[in-house]
């Protein structure tokens, strides 16, 4: 049977008296995109950070397509990539010399076409010599995904990918996630606090409250499956009130 | 080791150093700063002191020599902090980088940069102050080496100070030569130095480059013995530098520093 790309079982982490992440288990499979949703403080960022390998859990283990983080730490990371709001490309660099020192890290094939290409589906063709802390927050968000895409990975982290982008590019960007889930065969963790978002791009969804898995299904089907007319009801009743879907 | 990664590494070095003339310029101002005020120095010094004994070579050669070390270990640091500043771990850590990878490139980055300002001091020494490379003859490629090494070493032990403590606490590792510089005898015999102070002064590389250097110039003969314990003690210090700075990350990863770094916490 081929390993799912992601599978994360019973990961739990403690930073002192609070318990962020509490031991939680889900797995993402090929050409998912997996919504991990939730308020402020839930646990999604702490997750995050556990999967990439730049935090270590408590307890708990992580695997990429079989490859166990921290053991094989090297191979998964080498087929994982992420972008998030709060790790923006180094500002001093320009945009190519950016791309091709990560591409290095990545150990990416025939990187000059890679980039052209990407930074073509992604509108920032004409900007390569621009230094990155000049970009617009709209540009600096879309180069961090060209980064994220640039060596094809089976997993693919995004943490509010669309947070600083206008609707119209924002529906743009998911089209493009898409596409590459279709195409590649990889799969997709996403967090996003934009439900309409969600709800037009996941195949599933995990809801997070203070770092336990609370509720989990289809973003289509689940508002009504918890009585809520709408995915944002759900959020909202998750974040005020989890323990009475904890009790339902 | 995988080699595209630790060229990536350097390979930013070169693109941040390529645009900027700001950082360029400290490679070479400072060093030639200290060329030439030690350079009059030492003419002064040959006016007044007794005929026959030549301050050039003991004293000119002393400081390009320490500075070429300084220049290494600035150069790693150098290279680290770029990557504290514009707030890049995360980035760099969340990637297939293996930690000697990552040092790898940095060191690569301090050689670029040493190199060059030794070129300016060498340069400026000979053509300005007449100092000789020839006076310290074969002598001189240990003598480079030895400082070297221990540079690198320096380095990444002060990176690793700044991985553990923070963004604030760069302060700490600049004046590190200066600390050292006592013990190293740079310009004076370590017979000059009370006893506790020898048995430090033993322990640092430097110390045997520099005592090597007075020997020559003084007509004695090349001692290799000390110059190898020299550059093993530098070799050993570039493994303990290096097993330190991978236990302040994995103490990073295990406590969550690394990934709130930008946050300059302690805890």
């Amino acid at each position: 049977m081929t390993p799912k790309v992601l599978s994360v079982n019973r990961l739990r982490r403690v930073f002192g008296d609070t318990t962020a992440v509490d031991g939680i288990s889900f797995e993402v499979g090929r050409n998912e995109i997996v919504g991990l949703l939730g308020p402020n403080g839930a646990g999604k960022t702490t997750t995050i950070n556990m999967i990439l390998g730049v935090l270590a859990p408590s307890s708990g283990s992580i695997r990429v397509e079989g490859l166990d983080i921290p053991a094989s730490r090297a191979l998964a990371l080498d087929r994982t990539n992420f972008a998030a709001v709060y790790a923006p490309l180094p500002g001093n660099l320009t945009v190519s010399q950016n791309l091709r020192v990560f591409g290095l890290l990545y150990g990416v094939k025939d990187l000059p076409g890679r980039i052209g290409d990407l930074l073509d589906r992604f509108d920032l063709k004409g900007r390569e010599d621009v230094k990155c802390g000049v970009l617009s927050s709209g540009e600096q968000t879309r180069l961090c995904l060209v980064k994220a895409l640039l060596n094809l990975p089976r997993l693919l982290l995004l943490d509010e990918p669309t947070a600083s982008l206008d609707p119209a590019t924002a529906r743009d960007i998911r089209a493009r996630i898409r596409e590459f889930v279709a195409h590649t065969h990889g799969g997709v963790l996403w967090t996003s606090h934009n439900m309409y978002e969600v709800a037009d791009v996941c195949d599933r969804v995990l809801f997070l409250s203070r770092g336990k898995i609370l509720l989990s299904g289809n973003p289509r089907t689940l508002p009504r499956e918890h009585g809520k007319d709408t995915l944002e009801e759900l959020f909202i009743t998750v974040a005020r009130e989890p323990l009475a879907l904890e009790r339902a | 080791m995988r080699l595209h990664r630790v060229a990536a590494i350097a390979l930013r070095q070169f693109y941040l150093m390529r645009g900027s003339p700001a950082r360029v310029l400290p490679l070479f101002a400072w060093v030639a700063i200290d060329i030439v005020l030690w350079g009059f120095i030492t003419r002064y010094l040959n006016t007044v002191a007794s005929p026959g004994f030549d301050f050039v070579p003991v004293l000119l050669g002393a400081v390009l020599l320490w500075d070429f070390f300084t220049r290494v270990m600035h150069g790693v640091t150098m290279a680290f902090l770029e990557d504290v500043w514009s707030r890049n771990f995360l980035n760099l850590f969340a990637s297939p980088l293996a930690i000697h990878e990552y040092l790898g490139g940095l060191v690569l980055s301090g050689i670029a940069t040493s190199s060059a300002g030794l070129l300016l001091m060498v340069a400026l020494a000979t053509m300005v102050f007449g100092l000789s490379f020839f006076a310290y003859g074969l002598a001189l490629v240990p003598f480079l080496l030895v400082l070297f090494l221990f540079g690198i070493a320096l380095g990444i032990f002060g990176s690793a100070l700044v991985l553990r403590f923070g963004p604030a606490s760069e302060w700490l590792v600049w004046p590190l030569p200066a600390i050292l510089s006592p013990f190293a005898a740079v310009f004076y015999p370590v017979s000059t130095l009370p006893q506790w102070m020898r048995h430090v002064s033993r322990l640092l590389p430097p110390t045997h480059v520099f005592e090597g250097m007075r020997a020559i110039v003084a007509g004695g003969a090349y001692q290799a013995i000390p110059l190898l314990w020299g550059a093993a003690l530098a070799l050993a210090y570039i493994l303990l530098a290096s097993g330190f700075f991978a236990h302040v990350h994995r103490l990073a990863v295990r406590t969550g520093l690394l990934a709130r770094y930008s946050a300059e916490s302690v805890s």
